[in-house]
């Protein structure tokens, strides 16, 4: 394998890794709180089909992806109102959200576009445009740095930048601030959150918010940056991907980063099997490659691997007057 | 205490879950520009307005029957069994080894040795999520989403390299022996003389689907293995105290509730596909969850709303048919069944209790008035 494959296999890393990336940090703040949501799948799809109608519709990425988020705030609002005011189950609340998505999404996009449960495709300002990061071009003849950094590092779209900046973003809110403490405190112990006088229910919605923003932009990311358009089911198992990894990461920022990336890894050798055949001399199956990330998710589950220990109080809805 | 009567609790509940589930999907309906009243009498005309109608919703009613019960069974352990779906998968698989390879003398001997495997690779897939979860303590929800993936790759991996005959291009094992296929209504009503289409549809798994609810209802309330399992599901730590052991009970537990749902597989790959294809399960084992939430949890409830869920699947292909409204509708309505009767329970319970309380409370008052 040559240098600029090697280039080409990262720079197709980053852009697969990027949705899930944005997912499994939806779900870190999520579930940090306290809340299991297996709805990031259902939530990224709505976001992708309403970023990618109304991008369509008004010519402008930037009012789609605010769309896409309103989309994707909307079933956290469900989410919250099921599993934290109702404290109902939060798995079953997850799973309602997730087939609201796929049906709704091609319902809409039917009555509206008439092509199928598709949007038109998206072409212009209506699209997140690669970003050329300063001096790429001049140092493209550079040996070994030049490629790297003008194949590499710059051409993305500003989603992505955005999705590698929200990583210390993250970190530094959960870690850093009396916000994220009271956060991590309401995922492992409410009660003594309560205690200090500090509201369980408004901590947990606005993880659930959090939450939802950033699969709102995960979303708008797969139709309006990676593919030109809104096709029906196009987020394909990311979001679970995303849980995957997010146990894969412990629930842990950077660690995140890392997992995404190592599945994100997957999903671009998935599309160059003639890579792995080279390196490897072995003929992989490109089903069974994409079963990777489950597979080794379910060893980490196991504990053969270090332990994933999820947050304590996470799926219990928290009762006050006990 | 008990704040509400039981008739409310069985009948009242899940009334009121389904008509605001109902409600909405007639706004959405209205919303998408399609008139709810003429999508409603379409779809009760294709589904249940001719035999062939019935036919098909039988025939889907079958399917959720078993995932259905699936989930039930888990259910009452506690346990979310989200994984019918991969369970389903490889009972396709499972039927298929057993049809492909050995020529059976009659399709009851065939059907016998379908029924066992397809029970058999379901449990199998079961096994390894109930195994982590009482062994090891990894999350049983997320543990058989994985399986359900791990599956759908299995599934791809072995048609495309073993069972895929030489030279065919689409995605499928061979066609099991003719003489294999099962009789469906359509062929009996015909063999009596009545005139039926010759479409397939429901078929005899119909009625091991219906054995299986009165299994599951043996099992759970008249057997010792039931009330362990119901034990087990209503406080752990008191089945420990008791002596129940929680290993024990999960893995059983899941090992029922993966063969039932394989079990589905030889309605679809042995009863209609009649050879082992991709997508065979349809989304079938996720409408296990809306049916066994909607049913809750016991067999008849189940059955009921299976026969329910068949008629929406019915009805919705016809309403795909006639009308621009998609087959996705249905995703929709499963999703809000599954949201009311499921994750907003409580929305719809809270204000029937205070209802129920205060309507007591005036009763005492009453009474004590009265003396």
């Amino acid at each position: 394998m040559d240098f600029l494959t090697l280039i080409q296999l990262l720079d197709s890393t980053v852009r697969l890794a990027t949705p899930l990336l944005l997912a499994c940090l939806a779900g870190l703040f999520s579930e940090r709180a306290g809340i299991f949501d297996i709805g990031l799948e259902g939530k990224m799809l709505a976001a992708a089909f309403f970023s990618a109608a109304i991008a369509a519709m008004t010519g402008s990425v930037w009012l789609g992806l605010l769309a896409g988020i309103a989309a994707s705030l909307m079933l956290s609002a469900i989410h919250g109102i099921a599993s934290i005011t109702f404290r109902g189950n939060q798995l079953i609340s997850g799973v309602a959200i997730n087939f609201l998505a796929a049906g709704m999404t091609v319902l809409v996009a039917q009555a509206w576009f008439r092509q199928g449960g598709r949007t038109p495709s998206l072409v212009g300002n209506a699209r997140f445009e690669p970003v050329n990061l300063p001096f790429a071009e001049a140092l493209q003849d550079v040996p070994i740095i030049g490629p790297l950094y003008y194949e590499l590092i710059s051409g993305h779209s500003v989603l992505v930048y955005m999705a590698f900046a929200a990583v210390p973003l993250t970190w530094w809110i959960l870690f850093r601030t009396r916000f994220g403490l009271r956060l991590r405190a309401v995922g492992e112990n409410p009660a003594a959150v309560d205690t200090a006088g500090v509201s369980v229910v408004a901590l947990r919605y606005a993880a659930v918010a959090i939450c939802g923003v950033l699969c709102g932009i995960a979303g708008a990311y797969l139709s309006t940056a990676l593919q030109a358009g809104f096709v029906k089911d196009m987020s394909a198992g990311r979001g679970f991907i995303a849980l995957a990894a997010l146990i894969f990461a412990k629930w842990r920022p950077w660690h995140a980063l890392y997992a995404t990336l190592l599945f994100g890894l997957f999903g671009a050798l998935e599309t160059r099997p003639d890579v792995i055949e080279a390196v490897t001399s072995i003929k992989v199956h490109s089903a069974l490659l994409g079963a990777l990330p489950y597979v080794m998710t379910v060893i980490i589950l196991a504990g053969f691997i270090g332990k994933a220990i999820p947050p304590r109080a996470g799926g219990e809805p928290y009762v006050k007057e006990r | 205490m008990e704040v509400m009567p039981k008739w409310a609790e069985v009948v009242l509940v899940p009334f009121i879950s389904l008509l605001l589930a109902a409600i909405i999907s007639a706004l959405v309906i209205l919303a998408i520009g399609e008139d709810p009243v003429a999508a409603a009498k379409l779809m009760y005309e294709g589904a249940v307005g001719s035999v062939r109608g019935w036919g098909y919703t039988l025939y889907y009613a079958t399917n959720f029957i078993f995932t259905g019960l699936a989930v039930a069974v888990a259910f009452h352990a506690r346990l979310f069994n989200i994984g019918g779906e991969g369970q389903a998968m490889l009972g396709g698989l499972g039927v298929a080894m057993a049809l492909l390879f050995i020529p059976w003398p009659h399709w009851t001997i065939g059907l016998l040795v379908a029924t066992l495997m397809a029970a058999a690779f379901g449990a199998l897939w079961a096994l390894i999520p109930a195994w982590l979860q009482a062994k090891r303590g990894s999350h049983i929800v997320i543990t058989t989403i994985m399986f359900n993936f791990i599956a759908s790759a299995l599934l791809i991996y072995v048609i495309n390299e073993f069972l895929k005959p030489v030279g065919q291009a689409d995605p499928s094992s061979a066609r099991f022996a003719a003489h294999l296929d099962l009789p469906t209504l359509n062929s009996v009503l015909n063999s009596w003389g009545i005139k039926a289409s010759k479409d397939d549809s429901v078929n005899v798994t119909f009625l091991i689907a219906l054995a299986c609810a009165v299994g599951v209802w043996v099992l759970m309330w008249k057997t010792r293995l039931g009330y362990e399992i119901r034990a087990f599901g209503h406080s752990e730590s008191a089945a420990r105290y008791a002596g129940i052991n929680p290993v024990k009970i999960t893995v059983v537990t899941m090992l029922i509730s993966g063969a039932l749902a394989g079990l589905m597989a030889t309605n679809t790959v042995m009863g209609e596909s009649e050879k082992l294809i991709l997508n065979s399960t349809e989304g079938a084992g996720f409408i296990g969850i809306a049916v066994a939430l909607m049913g809750r949890s016991h067999p008849v409830g189940v059955v009921i709303a299976a026969i329910l869920f068949g008629f929406l699947y019915q009805g919705g292909a016809e309403l795909a048919l006639w009308t621009s409204i998609p087959r996705e509708l249905i995703v929709v309505i499963q999703a809000l069944v599954i949201l009311f009767t499921g994750a907003l329970d409580n929305m719809v319970r809270m204000p029937l209790e205070k209802i129920f309380l205060a309507l007591r409370s005036d009763r005492s008052k009453a009474a004590e008035g009265a003396e």
